[in-house]
């Protein structure tokens, strides 16, 4: 075949370019046209006219976000349960993951990480639901029950009706869903772990304990911390559902962060402007803190994430 | 590490036996709150509202069930969530699959730029409001396809299946060019055929992210009952749980569907242990036999993304 034009070449993978680019073009209008949306935080949308007929109004819409008490109440509440699920989700996991690891039989590890696994899939709908009842004050409440025979309440608290308790409780549901989940990553960097540095540890007289911390802990160590610097990045997704099916009216003061704000304001007052503008604060702060995280982990000698 | 060198100390073994005592903890706590649902689903509803039941039921009966699945509103969104589950995945793993052949083609002058738009979405999105409106203008609001067309291609599946194609002897796809087969022949008989434990793999991520779908049936069809999910029924049945009017009534709950009768032999909260088993019964049911995939989707997903 002699040389051809670029548009010659192209013309041969009529069949390839069929198979691609509609895709392309619905993922322009799906994915890409939504940033262009990102506009109407810059102006007073009103449904009904045309996109071009709106009336532009600068950052308005970003300076009543930053004015109103409500924003910083979502923010905090926002930031508070993204660092409580990262401290207790990796604790947990990475102990959870060694633990595993620790198990003698290779039949029970395997029962005992299939059975983990089983929240993981299961809708928030249901976890909620399974949590709505675990906590109930009647005689089902299996957690009120419990902390009575053991003695340390007199009667039946309403967790769910307490907004000081909502944080823990967010973060306990978060773990008994995903935890077993986590440990995937972790047991895969375990197994990578030469064998040769347990045998030569065992030789030096470490027991287990040593072994662990020695060992396993410091194989883990540059997957954590890749983990760590993802995570930094989504600081303010602090997920949707959970919040939103378990909080209510009476804890909404904790409950409601950044993610249902923007539902509040957006799809239920119709306000769209102002939510777009937060939901453009959201996106604009995780980019920064993802790019950040990639410089700091390329300082750190880590493998880049992009 | 199988360390037979030298016996075990007793801390080793009181180690051993606390570190099992703490697994069965595990289990417990994890399959628990499902058995116990199992059980007050299984009771009268009337008994069970007197409390007490934990693993077993106390006054056995069937009835809840029959009432879920004869009640037409709760039988046709459990009909709705098994359609947009069989059709969602089935659209989303072809369209994925045909998409990562594409880009795994070297020869293709346009993979680069076609990866790139795909890969970018990874990274950001244009975020609730945007999306909410743009669905609005396409006519998607009060419509069984935006369960489906906004969801036809993800950019974590085309990367897992094209680092599977990527693997595949290129020798296979130049014999069938040599034979004259053109790409998309290539695709249909050769390339789908091979990927089978990868598109089952990316299957069952879809399946399960589709039949737990509740948002977009709130946020899309709320006012439509004929497009509401199984998993939407029972999140306004938990609103109304977790609200604070713990009197609800059956019939706040079910909408006004309820018959005189029937609301007397069931309770929201015999409903909703009943429709928490119906929807998390088929991934139980399925994933213990498919987890492997899964593990092997996450590690390649966490190497590759």
């Amino acid at each position: 075949m002699s040389r051809k034009s670029y548009i010659g070449r192209l013309m041969d993978q009529k069949t390839l370019m069929l198979m691609s680019i509609p895709f392309v073009i619905w993922l322009f209008i799906f994915r890409y046209l939504p940033i262009w949306g990102w506009t109407i935080a810059f102006q007073h949308y009103r449904p009904g006219t045309g996109l071009w007929e709106q009336k532009w109004t600068g950052l308005d819409n970003f300076r009543l976000l930053f004015q109103e008490e409500a924003f910083y109440l979502v923010m905090r509440n926002t930031l508070a349960m993204s660092l409580i699920n990262l401290v207790l989700g990796f604790a947990t996991a990475i102990t959870l993951a060694i633990l595993l690891n620790e198990l003698r039989s290779v039949l029970f590890k395997r029962v005992v990480q299939t059975i983990s696994y089983l929240p993981h899939f299961i809708s928030w709908v249901v976890a909620s639901s399974i949590i709505v009842t675990a906590l109930s004050i009647d005689s089902s409440g299996i957690v009120n029950l419990i902390l009575m025979k053991l003695g340390l309440i007199n009667e039946p608290i309403l967790w769910l009706a307490e907004g000081k308790y909502f944080w823990g409780i967010l973060g306990v549901s978060e773990v008994w869903k995903n935890v077993g989940w986590n440990t995937i990553i972790y047991l895969a960097a375990i197994t990578a772990i030469d064998p040769a540095q347990y045998e030569a540890a065992e030789i030096d007289g470490a027991n287990r304990m040593q072994r662990i911390l020695y060992v396993t802990l410091p194989g883990l160590k540059p997957i954590i911390v890749l983990l760590l610097i993802m995570n930094i990045g989504n600081i303010l997704e602090s997920g949707f559902e959970p919040q939103y099916l378990l909080g209510n009216g009476l804890t909404a003061d904790y409950s409601d962060n950044l993610d249902i704000f923007v539902l509040k304001y957006g799809i239920a007052m119709g306000n769209f402007s102002f939510a777009t503008a937060a939901g453009v604060f959201k996106t604009v702060i995780s980019i920064a803190l993802l790019f950040g995280a990639n410089y700091m982990a390329k300082r750190f000698g880590q493998e880049r994430l992009f | 590490m199988k360390l037979t060198s030298r016996t075990r100390t007793a801390g080793d073994i009181l180690f051993d036996i606390g570190n099992v005592v703490f697994m069965i903890g595990l289990m417990v706590v994890t399959l628990y709150p499902f058995a116990n649902m199992l059980a007050v689903s299984l009771n009268d509803a009337m008994d069970a509202s007197r409390g007490g039941i934990f693993l077993k039921p106390r006054v056995f009966t069937l009835y809840n069930y029959e009432y879920v699945l004869r009640e037409a509103s709760i039988f046709h969104s459990l009909m709705i969530s098994v359609l947009r589950t069989v059709i969602g995945t089935a659209v989303a793993v072809f369209c994925s699959a045909m998409v990562a052949y594409t880009v795994s083609r070297p020869e293709y002058l346009l993979r680069k730029w076609v990866a790139l738009a795909f890969i970018l979405t990874m990274y950001f999105n244009g975020g609730l409001i945007p999306t909410y409106l743009l669905h609005k203008e396409l006519h998607l609001i009060n419509s069984f396809w935006v369960y489906i067309i906004p969801g036809i291609v993800g950019a974590f599946n085309i990367i897992i299946i094209r680092s599977f194609i990527e693997g595949i002897p290129d020798g296979i796809n130049e014999s069938a060019k040599i034979d004259g087969a053109g790409d998309f022949k290539i695709f249909m008989k050769i390339v789908l055929p091979l990927c089978t434990p990868v598109l089952a793999t990316v299957a069952l991520f879809v399946a399960v992210w589709q039949w737990n779908s509740w948002f977009d049936v709130f946020l899309y069809n709320s006012s439509n009952p004929k497009l509401s999910t199984l998993q939407y029924e029972l999140m306004k049945i938990l609103q109304t749980a977790n609200g604070s009017s713990t009197q609800a009534t059956i019939g706040d709950v079910l909408g006004g569907n309820q018959r005189g009768v029937a609301a007397n032999q069931v309770t929201p909260t015999s409903i909703r242990a009943t429709m928490t088993i119906v929807a998390s019964l088929p991934i139980i049911l399925v994933y213990p036999f498919l987890q492997k995939y899964f593990v092997k989707g996450m590690t390649l997903g966490g190497v590759k993304g």
